[in-house]
């Protein structure tokens, strides 16, 4: 298992590696300069020299990618050209909305998923699974953002149970918070939880018709208690892999509803970034969100293993 | 009052007839032998016993279990049933158990389901199930993984926990078919042993007539759900009425006739292997040490000429399929050589001569794509040619010929066809190049008696007529010996004895061949024993 662990890990650090390199020349080959337009367009090209010269961006490219991993390694995020403060700050702002808010997201998925897909693979072909199949294709299909619209609509506006927008902060209180995430996190959970139930049932249905679950029947398990003791466990391998993909998500692809919901949120900082060519911040959060989706993929790694003890061998 | 009673049971599934008015009776301490062929009906009668048979089954008759009927039981009351007063194992050892449970754990369940004791109470029970399947504790604590055990391991621990609460009643539906021969008669001597010692009652499921002439007291022969003769089976096997029982009698153990004619040309050496090794990367016994290399074959020699059938006998992992895929150009060899038509065989070689030889494997139909059709599967092989025929059609057609299908089939898909027609078409394709030698690995394995003899004869036919050599794999030491000139015994990647086949089976030298055949079922053997016992 340690082994399995330490290899897991030492293939993180590469995974890390790789996508910082991809990231640093990918932003690097982007048309554009930052110092021109930071400057405006009515600048003197001697002003932007000395700005490029100040920015670093005159050294050449392996030392600024040395001196950009240098500085992350040492807490250090950079200035944003636009908004002349720490990078750093920025993030922590928003990552106390973005992070809350995809845990939140993905706990009502999981919360939701794994009943229903359960309910929809024991009673199979039935009008309950029918319903389930159905309203599942109709929660994938639908987007999100008009979801969100519609929960504004009918509990903020007119039952007036929820505001319709923007966040209060933590020091409000944890439970105002909370509630002001809550219909975000619904939107954003719902077309989640369609995905994970139907891939809940069909992964339920695959381990159902396995060797093993005709055993535990010949034991004298009723079918109740072998999908439970049995397939339950044995199913949940496509299940994680899901819910990592879809952690990943929720982290950086809720642009929209954090738009929807007035949420200052990583999403908005990234497309405020890219749009207005602040590099420093869009390298630097898009390579925090990297590494968020490294280290989910890890400990999804991990909960294989828990699950499966096949896997413990660590020769995955 | 016997064990089990089955009166006219007749079951269907949907609108398909699968058994009519099946008639059986065991008493505690017999083993009743169930012989069919696939589709027979011979596991649908286990799973009504049982009560697990599939959604939209309808069952009529009565089964009877120690006077109480079956047929009219609610599924709670089955429930309590099963595991306590009958067990099942079933023929797929290897994915029998649930691979994220360990091996106690799961024979506990047994335990845990039907009373009332707790759970370390329970792993003694599950403990003590594993000694008598003979699992000893130190070597098969009760934390083990079934992957950690080889299949002949995991068939033992289905049985503990069938056996777990000794039950009244254990089906054992094919539980050796999956199995080499030794590993076999180690586990149909446990099961007999459990017989005896619990006065268990077993119903023992199979297609293979020695096994059930070496265990039962008592067989019924069944065919399309019909239980076509039943008996004593000293008294069936001596006499049998059915013309479908004599069928299936001189099927287990046809030998084709081979061509007074055929000639083995010891001059033309089609393969020739000559000292060849075979390494996998071993497990690094610690983080600084070389990782010992695993020798899966360990310099074998041995040539095949033309118009030759040689067999290649051993257990699984002994090295037959690493050599057949080293033979076939897959994979390289790290010493010796082997050399087709004396051309050397690497992976690198050029297609063409991949041309020369061809392989039928074990699954006819897992061996061809499905949304292809006839035609298109078996004309592949001419991809290996520089130029392909123009008469592509003819040469398909002529191919499906020989092996005694219709040119018309070219155009159908493969799920139209049986499982030995499958085979057949399979042959086809690796005859259309006109090979020199014919890899057959394991190739008749999957199939039912009747449908086993009919392809040997085809091979034999083949053989004779076009002068094909046959490198012929197989676990089944009948078969070998039915169909092939020359055996080659394989141990632990060494080829341990190899001579000519009559006289290989007839006087064996090597102790490891003499306990193959010592473990390998025959009726006749069987018959005598039972019959100076009585």
């Amino acid at each position: 298992m340690l082994v399995f662990i330490l290899k897991r890990l030492l293939s993180l650090v590469l995974t890390l590696i790789a996508a910082s390199v991809v990231i640093f020349f990918v932003i690097e080959v982007i048309p554009g300069d930052p110092a021109s337009f930071m400057m405006g367009f009515e600048a003197s090209p001697e002003a932007v020299d000395a700005l490029r010269e100040q920015l670093g961006l005159n050294a050449p490219l392996w030392e600024r990618y040395i001196n950009w991993i240098m500085a992350l390694l040492r807490g250090d995020f950079g200035t944003s050209y636009t908004y002349k403060v720490p990078v750093a700050e920025l993030v922590s702002d928003r990552i106390w909305v973005s992070l809350p808010l995809a845990i939140y997201a993905l706990i009502l998925s999981v919360v939701i998923a794994f009943p229903v897909g359960v309910l929809a693979a024991s009673r199979r072909n039935s009008a309950t699974d029918v319903t389930i199949m159905g309203a599942t294709q109709l929660g994938i299909a639908v987007p999100n953002f008009w979801f969100a619209m519609i929960l504004v609509l009918l509990l903020a506006i007119k039952a007036r149970w929820f505001s319709a927008g923007g966040f209060p902060g933590w020091e409000e209180g944890f439970f105002p918070a909370l509630k002001a995430l809550t219909l975000p996190a619904v939107a954003l959970a719902l077309p989640q939880a369609s995905i994970l139930s139907r891939v809940m049932r069909s992964s339920l249905l695959d381990t159902l018709s396995e060797d093993y679950i005709r055993t535990a029947r010949a034991k004298g398990l009723s079918r109740r208690q072998a999908l439970w003791r049995h397939a339950l466990r044995n199913a949940l391998i496509p299940v994680l892999t899901i819910i990592g993909l879809q952690f990943s998500f929720l982290m950086a692809g809720s642009v929209i509803i954090e738009k929807v919901f007035f949420l200052p949120g990583m999403g908005s900082l990234v497309f405020l970034g890219i749009t207005q060519r602040d590099l420093i911040v869009v390298k630097s959060v898009v390579m925090m969100l990297v590494f968020a989706v490294i280290v989910v993929a890890f400990l999804v790694d991990v909960a294989y293993a828990f699950v499966d003890p096949r896997l413990r061998k660590g020769r995955a | 009052m016997s064990l089990l009673h089955v009166r006219d049971l007749s079951l269907k599934i949907g609108d398909t007839d699968i058994l009519h008015d099946v008639d059986l009776s065991l008493e505690g301490g017999e083993i009743l032998g169930i012989i069919g062929e696939s589709g027979s009906g011979k596991s649908m009668t286990a799973l009504s016993i049982m009560q697990l048979l599939p959604a939209g089954s309808t069952t009529a008759g009565s089964i009877m279990l120690n006077g109480e009927s079956l047929l009219d039981m609610d599924e709670r009351h089955m429930c309590s049933l099963r595991g306590n007063e009958v067990g099942m194992i079933f023929q797929e050892p290897m994915t029998a158990l649930n691979p994220v449970k360990t091996i106690g754990e799961q024979v506990a369940e047994t335990v845990l389901v039907h009373s009332d004791v707790s759970r370390s109470e329970a792993m003694k029970i599950a403990r003590g199930a594993l000694d008598r399947v003979e699992l000893p504790a130190e070597q098969f604590p009760l934390d083990r993984y079934p992957h950690e055990l080889s299949g002949g391991q995991r068939q033992r621990v289905v049985i503990a926990l069938a056996i777990a609460l000794r039950p009244k009643l254990l089906i054992a539906d094919e539980p050796t078919t999956a199995l080499d021969v030794t590993t076999q008669a180690q586990i149909l001597t446990l099961l007999q042993k459990l017989v005896e010692e619990d006065g268990m009652g077993l119903i023992l499921i199979t297609h293979d007539l020695a096994v059930v002439a070496d265990m039962a007291d008592h067989i019924a022969i069944m065919q399309k759900g019909v239980v076509v003769e039943a008996g004593e089976t000293v008294q069936v096997f001596r006499d049998m009425k059915h013309p479908y029982s004599k069928t299936l009698f001189a099927a287990s153990s046809h030998v084709p006739v081979r061509d007074e004619n055929r000639v083995i040309d010891l001059e033309k050496k089609v393969l020739s292997v000559s000292g060849v090794v075979r390494e996998y990367q071993g497990k690094r016994t610690s983080l600084f040490r070389r990782p010992v290399p695993f020798r899966a074959v360990d310099n074998v020699s041995f040539d095949i000429f033309k118009g030759e059938n040689v067999g290649l006998v051993g257990e699984s992992g002994c090295g037959k399929s690493t050599l057949t895929r080293a033979i076939l150009g897959l994979n390289p060899v790290q010493g010796g050589e082997i050399s087709l038509l004396d051309v050397r065989v690497a992976p690198g070689m050029p297609k063409s001569m991949r041309a020369g030889v061809q392989v039928v494997f074990q699954d006819p139909y897992g061996s061809f794509n499905p949304r292809w059709k006839v035609e298109r599967l078996v004309a592949e092989p001419f991809h290996l040619l520089d130029s392909p025929p123009d008469n592509r059609r003819e040469r398909v057609a002529e191919a499906l010929e020989n092996v005694g299908m219709s040119a018309a089939d070219m155009d159908k898909y493969i799920h139209e066809f049986s499982g030995g027609q499958r085979q057949r078409i399979a042959i086809a394709r690796a005859l259309l190049l006109r090979p020199d030698l014919i890899v057959l690995d394991e190739a008749v394995s999957a199939l039912d008696v009747s449908i086993r003899a009919q392809i040997l004869d085809l091979l034999a036919e083949l053989s004779d007529r076009l002068g094909l050599s046959y490198l012929f794999i197989s676990h089944d030491l009948t078969v070998v010996r039915a169909i092939t000139d020359r055996v080659l015994v394989m141990k632990d990647g060494k080829i341990v004895e190899e001579g000519n086949s009559e006289e290989v089976f007839r006087s064996p030298q090597h102790p490891y061949t003499r306990e193959l055949l010592a473990a390998a079922p025959d009726i006749e053997k069987a018959l005598q024993a039972r019959q100076e016992r009585a």
